[in-house]
């Protein structure tokens, strides 16, 4: 019973960590636009943590490049299992306009496995929602695995 | 003896499952003052539920020991205060686990836990001599440190110690750990401290210190409670309006600085005291 209530909660309380590769800050906006009382995620459980030992989904926006895909990858292996990845906007998910620039890594599954893709130049505030909930998904999924 | 396995029970189980409902009601009220929904008032179990089925990451074991001293010692403070003991052993034993959670976050090298350590310091530093004086006042109002002796009284605490309930809650805010106090950690982690004396606990033992604070909530609502001790109405009606007034004051106040704090609570503090002692004795 206990585990089952364990399970039932960890898609109840997910918390995101947000983390910039670089992006324009077009989707940096909008996903702290999900905070704001228009969206108020919070009523799903959601709180936005500034700590990778908290959080239990990585939100990436922006390209990466060479400078920061350590940062990335360390902030990843301080997240606590069970974790999921969700890269945010064109940049996120594969490096969009940028992608043939000389310091482009790529998108963020070139440098850790990424959970659920949300596209967009910026993504809208919704798609970022439907995003974190399909992440929630694959999570459980996961754990169930 | 089977009243007190009663009580101590309802102190182990019932208390902490209280501050999680309360801890809930105050995100969804929080969330109204922003004209928001807000998460629904069980989602402090949800989130300590969750916290314990994550993995163990542990910088050393000195986090674990601390995590666990400070719900032990958060637990035992309110077992003690069910069973109606001494207020001075009372504020001995939750000491220790403020001190505990100070030595956790000073035991990793992490810049945000030892800022955290070093403010939560302070805070102790801040509340526990008005603390301290609320207790001592109570004992020269009804003189007895003892429980159930002070629940004896005839006429509410309150009219007698009316500043000493402003103090009380003072130290209500800042173990609370609300606006304009909530500098050592906030209930908004992604904030310029990254929570702080928190900032290195994770999975499990964060949430054994979430719940520890559960079991400190209810404990100082408890203290509040004494101040009118002779009618149970009463006495829910007085949580009532202190709770409101705690999450009123930290939906409206932004943080300050520990300087702030300490001047401001211990000159306010200290003044509020001694008028009321004084007029305690002009009275007798």
């Amino acid at each position: 019973m206990l585990k089952s209530f364990i399970k039932k909660s960890r898609v109840k309380s997910p918390w995101i960590m947000h983390f910039d590769c670089g992006s324009c800050n077009g989707c940096d906006i909008e996903t702290l636009a999900c905070l704001t009382p228009v969206y108020d995620i919070e009523r799903f459980g959601i709180v936005n943590v500034g700590n990778p030992k908290h959080a239990d989904i990585l939100l990436v926006t922006g390209t990466v490049n060479h400078r920061n895909k350590k940062v990335l990858k360390n902030l990843y292996d301080q997240m606590p299992e069970p974790k999921a990845v969700i890269a945010i906007g064109a940049c996120g998910t594969s490096g969009g306009v940028f992608r043939e620039a000389y310091n482009v890594v790529g998108g963020v599954d070139k440098v850790i496995p990424v959970d659920v893709y949300v596209p967009g130049c910026p993504a809208k505030p919704e798609a970022i929602i439907d995003g974190v909930v399909l992440g929630l998904q694959k999570f459980a999924e996961k754990v169930e695995g | 003896m089977t009243t007190e396995i009663i009580l101590i029970l309802i102190a182990v189980i019932v208390a902490p499952l209280l501050g999680g409902l309360i801890s809930g009601i105050d995100r969804k009220l929080t969330a109204w003052f922003q004209s928001r929904q807000g998460p629904p008032i069980t989602q402090g179990f949800f989130d300590v539920a969750k916290l314990f089925g994550k993995e163990k990451m542990a910088a050393n074991p000195w986090i674990i020991f601390c995590a666990w001293v400070y719900l032990v010692a958060a637990a035992l403070s309110v077992v003690l205060f069910f069973l109606q003991s001494d207020l001075l052993l009372i504020f001995f034993v939750q000491a220790i686990g403020a001190v505990f959670m100070v030595i956790g976050a000073m035991s990793v090298p992490s810049p945000y836990s030892q800022v955290g350590a070093q403010r939560e310091l302070i805070q102790i530093l801040t509340y526990e001599p008005l603390l301290i004086l609320v207790f001592v006042s109570i004992y020269l109002a009804t003189g007895s440190f003892q429980i159930d002796q002070i629940m004896q009284v005839e006429q509410p605490l309150l009219f007698k110690l009316p500043l000493m309930f402003i103090v009380l809650g003072y130290a209500l805010t800042i173990k609370l750990r609300k606006s304009p106090f909530d500098f050592s950690t906030s209930h908004h982690g992604h904030q310029e401290l990254v929570k702080g004396v928190l900032t290195e606990y994770s999975g499990p033992f964060l949430g054994l210190v979430e719940v520890a604070h559960w079991y400190e909530t209810i404990l100082v609502l408890g203290l509040c409670a004494l101040f009118w001790s002779t009618n149970i109405l009463a006495m829910i009606a007085l949580l009532v309006v202190t709770y409101l007034a705690e999450i009123i004051i930290d939906n409206t106040m932004a943080r300050m600085t520990w300087r702030w704090m300490l001047k401001y609570v211990w000159s306010v503090g200290l003044a509020l005291s001694f008028v009321n002692l004084i007029w305690l004795y002009a009275k007798v």
